[in-house]
């Protein structure tokens, strides 16, 4: 059984993965104590002949030591939490120089609209592509995530982000990835018969080669419906 | 499913141009029972379908991240959406609106029509099959298609078909002109199908002909679709035997 | 207890029992049978339950090959014994679907709510046992109803059993009509029936204990399903609701959830989920409450912090409230919410911690026998702690971004539900069969069906925690379209191997409960030495339970007990030399 991850390649991957670790060994200690000492009960005070239990109803120390203990590490995981919550998902998380992608789900393809070579989405050298994702490194993106018919999930897990698209609603996810790839992105929402069968292509590309690669598909406009 | 439980009727054959839809209805007796084929007559009904202007030209498909069927294709593939030749337009539907003697009805054909999905494009584009027909889908590509039928008058249905080589059978109890076919996992998948009570419809090849067979004589009003370009009519006088024609225009402006 | 004996023999001739056949078994008052009915009833669904598993486990092993058997499946579902990807949608949803709502929530409630309620607070019957008879029938037309959405055009509901807009309600994305309308209306019938008998269960245990039952002398099995028969009479009418709502929805053109004309997905979840995670608590508190039950039995000690446990059991009840957005943390919700809900959500943990630590105190210098219920109770403590331990990981909400909606997710709902809820349910089972039929299960096929459960039920869902670390998403027909997942499918094979052989196994307890009904030890009333109230009547208990109402003397888990040499234990109705008169406070 592998406990590890496969490393996250954007830059707030490490702050999640740092959690999860930290949790993982917190709840690993204390399934040991408990199995541990579970296993250790059943043999030791296993019944035989001419035993008799030791009659009690409880201890107040003992309860406020497993109610308080337990109670000051959820807390503290909670803090830690939130700190990393507030950094990718809080009112301000947004770096103002992101670049915009919008993302549109459907059943059951991802079509991408790239703000082309002025970097404004709903301009007139917009391009859309079926079922690519193409994001620089080295700088924020923020996805402004569509749905049209069901809900359905951006989910990338290399970037550790997922957000639920929900139709009514246009709602900005924002990531910066670190090391150049390609990476799948799944739908993590059951969306009817075709959602498991709902992948794109995420290709993170140098800067410049990501430039390079917008002007030239700007120019072609290419259009995939 | 509905099956009819009438003796089967025939459509056949080629005309010049293709293997879409129209032709004369025989009728078989298959259990030897009375038969209630429709009125039929001897004269033929061919014709031409006109593009005026310039033709539109037709997007190009992105199946870059579809390669299972992109593969098919020699180069970048097209849908084709409008099929323009030497100013002659093709896939347009054409059918007897009205005209038809009072309480005419006609059985269906037993043998299917086969809806193909090949190289990520439904086969035909644009067919017709009579009420209670049962329309084969098939799907000839080694990945998931969805057919989903999104009719007004008719119930519709959202079916998928994971693996190639496998076939549905469905049929339409209303008349409908048209009912569309669309695949969610490829959105840009389109097929037309026209309901009709009656045997008499035609699709148009390539070169713009169609041909309708076995008319009654009498006085008709035709209607030509095209899903870009709307719908035309025009009247006919169909002879007790010989041939008429009869022409449609269509330009491009949108529907 | 011969007095007691003689006592009835005397006047069971005065209280001869009158009733039809009909009225005796079919349409019976008598909580006893009530509740008999009610396990027939859900170890039916859990079977189909637990077979719509097995075919679910068929295409995530082999994907796509034809499943041995398929062949009878119609062209619709499965042509050629391929499942179609919307054949499995409806699998997926209804799994849950019967699993959690006529499966482990009537097994919990529905049997052990009426059978344990008036035999362990002294009660002759329910409050109203007409009404508790119309609870059992009404939950036959609502199973019927959910039966029938395999047999009608477009198939079963496929939207998961949580049932999400728009996918819910749109037949034309979803490909289902009549299917979500039958679900609809069979979450609405049952859960009337859920309604009916909680509020008799409330009301029961109010009114009706015996003197001397003070509240702080209930056995916390009974702790446990009042608290739960409070959240069921509160959350149930929420999911009714919602659930008509989504019916409206999807076949009158109202739009409450569809957002074409103004309506709000969200608003669905977070119906669903306000009853959802209250609901969750349903299915976990009457199970903790029996395994206190069953723990204190076999460790022949009181229970460890009695009082802990039921505040225990009321924090959970309370907190279980205002936790259900973290079930929406990505879902769109706003963000802001999403460190309320972690908060709340991370301190439930705390009272499920106390609960267990109490456990393991209740056993630690004891005098353990293993009998089968007891086994069942430990695996439970063991089980219930991963489960529990997994939940902290999606309690966090960054680390929730990568595991929700993946076989993490899956892996802690079975750790808790299975691990949990069904060995608790086993338990409960085997404990309470010689009260209901008069006879023992077999021990030794017990220890057998125990150990191969406990070992195939790890095999089958520890493994899902890798696959969930692994980025393996929930719902998916085939994981090999990934390239990602492809090198987790050797490990979707071993699992769904595991779960062909757990669910075998399960045949042993079906032939062990069929066969011992029959064949199995006649027992007198106190087979396991325990301590309960319900142990003071004949095995199976006959109707009325008493024939004058008991007296309480004791609280409820006196094993053990320096005062009584003679046996390891003293029962709640008998008298020892401290004991202060009926009605006093419980001997602490």
């Amino acid at each position: 059984m592998d406990w590890t991850l496969t490393p996250g390649v954007t830059t707030y991957a490490a702050d999640i993965d740092r959690l999860y670790y930290l949790i993982l060994v917190i709840t690993g200690i204390a399934f040991v104590v408990v199995e541990v000492a579970l296993i250790w009960f059943l043999i030791q005070y296993r019944g035989r002949p001419g035993r008799r239990a030791h009659y009690t109803h409880g201890s107040i120390r003992a309860e406020i030591v497993w109610t308080s203990v337990p109670a000051v590490v959820v807390v503290m995981i909670g803090v830690l939490s939130g700190g990393v919550w507030n950094h990718i998902r809080g009112r301000d998380s947004i770096p103002p120089d992101a670049l915009p992608v919008a993302v549109a789900a459907k059943q059951f393809e991802w079509n991408v609209t790239y703000a082309g070579v002025d970097g404004q989405l709903g301009s007139d050298d917009d391009f859309t592509l079926r079922n690519e994702l193409r994001v620089p490194t080295e700088r924020p993106v923020v996805v402004h995530l569509t749905a049209e018919d069901v809900i359905h999930s951006f989910f990338v897990p290399d970037f550790r982000v997922k957000q639920d698209a929900v139709p009514g609603m246009n709602i900005l996810v924002w990531f910066q990835v670190i090391e150049p790839g390609e990476y799948p992105l799944a739908c993590a929402e059951l969306c009817g018969l075709g959602h498991y069968r709902m992948e794109a292509r995420v290709v993170a590309l140098q800067p410049d080669e990501y430039d390079r690669w917008v002007a030239e598909q700007s120019n072609q406009n290419v259009a995939s419906r | 499913m509905r099956r009819v439980l009438v003796p089967a009727v025939f459509l056949l054959f080629a005309c010049a141009g293709g293997d879409q839809g129209g032709g004369a209805a025989e009728s078989e007796d298959a259990a030897g029972g009375m038969t209630s084929t429709g009125p039929m007559g001897q004269a033929t009904v061919s014709g031409m379908v006109r593009f005026d202007g310039a033709a539109p030209a037709n997007p190009t498909i992105d199946m870059s991240e579809e390669p299972t069927c992109a593969e098919k294709y020699e180069g970048p593939p097209t849908d084709p959406q409008a099929v323009v030749n030497n100013g002659m337009l093709g896939n347009v539907f054409v059918y007897v609106k009205s005209g038809l003697p009072d309480g005419a009805s006609y059985s269906p054909p037993s043998t299917p029509v086969v809806l193909d999905q090949e190289g990520c494009l439904y086969h035909p584009r644009v067919f017709g099959v009579m009420v209670g027909q049962t329309v084969e889908i098939r799907n000839s590509d080694a990945l998931l298609h969805n057919i989903k039928a999104v009719p007004t008058a008719n119930r519709g249905f959202n079916i998928s078909q994971p693996q190639a080589g496998m076939t549905t059978n469905r049929t339409f109890n209303t008349a409908e002109i048209m009912v569309p076919f669309e695949c969610n996992v490829h959105g840009w998948m389109r097929a037309y199908t026209g309901v009709t009570t009656h045997p008499f419809y035609a699709t148009s090849g390539e070169d713009g002909a169609f041909t309708i067979q076995g008319l009654p004589a009498g006085e008709y009003v035709l209607e030509a679709w095209h899903e870009l370009f709307g719908t035309r009519e025009t009247t006919v006088t169909v002879p007790e035997s010989g041939s008429v024609s009869v022409e449609f225009t269509f330009s491009p402006s949108a529907s | 207890m011969a007095t007691t004996a003689a006592t009835f023999d005397q006047v069971s001739h005065a209280n001869v029992d009158t009733r039809s056949f009909l009225r005796k078994y079919v349409f019976s008052t008598d909580h006893k049978t009530i509740g008999i009915q009610f396990l027939i009833l859900s170890l039916f669904f859990l079977a189909v339950g637990g077979l719509l598993a097995m075919m679910m486990r068929w295409q995530l092993g082999f994907p796509g090959q034809a499943m041995p058997g398929g062949g009878v499946l119609p062209d619709t579902m499965a042509p050629g014994g391929i499942l179609l990807p919307e054949f499995y949608n409806a699998l997926v949803s209804m799994h849950g679907t019967f699993m959690v709502f006529f499966a482990i929530m009537p097994l919990l409630v529905g049997v052990f709510a009426n059978f344990l309620i008036p035999l362990k607070i002294g009660a002759p019957d329910m409050a109203f046992p007409r009404l508790n008879m119309a609870s059992f029938w009404i939950a036959v037309p609502a199973g019927l109803l959910m039966m029938a959405g395999f047999f009608v055009e477009g198939g079963a509901a496929g939207a998961g059993w949580t049932m999400y807009v728009p996918l819910s309600a749109d037949p034309e994305y979803s490909g289902v009509s009549a299917g979500q309308t039958l679900w609809c209306m069979s979450i609405a019938v049952l859960g009337l029936s859920s309604i009916l008998g909680s509020t008799n269960y409330i009301t029961t245990i109010i009114n009706l204990r015996a003197p001397g039952m003070g509240w702080f002398r209930m056995p916390l099995s009974i702790w446990a399903l009042f608290i739960t028969a409070i959240l069921t009479v509160l959350a149930i009418p929420i999911l009714s609701g919602a659930a008509i709502m989504l019916l409206f929805d999807q076949t009158l053109g109202t739009h409450f959830f569809l957002p074409a004309e103004g309506g709000q997905p969200l608003l669905w979840q977070h119906l669903f989920w306000f009853f959802g995670h209250p609901e969750v608590y349903i299915l976990i508190l009457p199970a903790m409450g029996m395994v206190s039950d069953v723990i204190a039995n076999g460790s022949r000690k009181p229970i460890f912090g009695y009082h802990s446990m039921v505040f225990a059991i009321m924090a959970i009840g309370f907190l279980g409230w205002i936790v259900w957005g973290h079930h929406m943390f990505q879902s769109g919700m706003n963000p802001t919410l999403g460190m309320s809900f972690m908060i709340s959500t991370l301190l439930i943990a705390v009272p499920s911690a106390i609960k267990t630590f109490n456990w393991l105190g209740t056993m630690w210098r004891g005098n353990i026998r293993f009998h089968v219920p007891m086994l069942h109770a430990i695996a439970f403590v063991a089980m219930f702690v991963i489960g529990g331990l997994s939940g902290v990981f999606m309690a966090s909400t960054p680390v929730d971004i990568y595991i929700h909606d993946t076989y993490f997710i899956v892996a802690h709902i079975h750790y808790v539900l299975f691990g949990g809820s069904l060995f608790a349910i086993f338990a409960g089972i085997v404990f309470w069969y010689p009260k209901m039929f008069g006879r023992m299960m077999s021990e030794s096929w017990g220890k057998v069906h125990f150990f191969l459960t406990f070992v195939f039920y790890n095999l089958t869902f520890f493994p899902m925690h890798q696959l969930g670390l692994g980025g393996h998403m929930r719902r998916i027909y085939d994981p090999t379209e990934y390239e990602f997942l492809q090198p987790l499918q050797g490990m979707n094979q071993f699992i769904s191997i595991s779960a062909f052989l757990l669910f075998a196994t399960q045949i042993i307890f079906a032939a062990n409960f069929i066969l011992s009904w029959f064949r199995g030890k006649k027992v007198s009333e106190n087979p396991w030495e325990d301590t309960g109230l319900e142990w003071t009547t004949p095995s199976p208990a006959p109707h009325g339970n008493w024939p004058t109402t008991p007296t309480v003397y004791q609280a409820p888990y006196e094993f053990s007990h320096p005062q009584e040499q003679t046996k390891d234990f003293v029962m709640q109705t008998d008298k020892l030399p401290t004991t202060s008169p009926a009605g006093g406070p419980a001997d602490r």
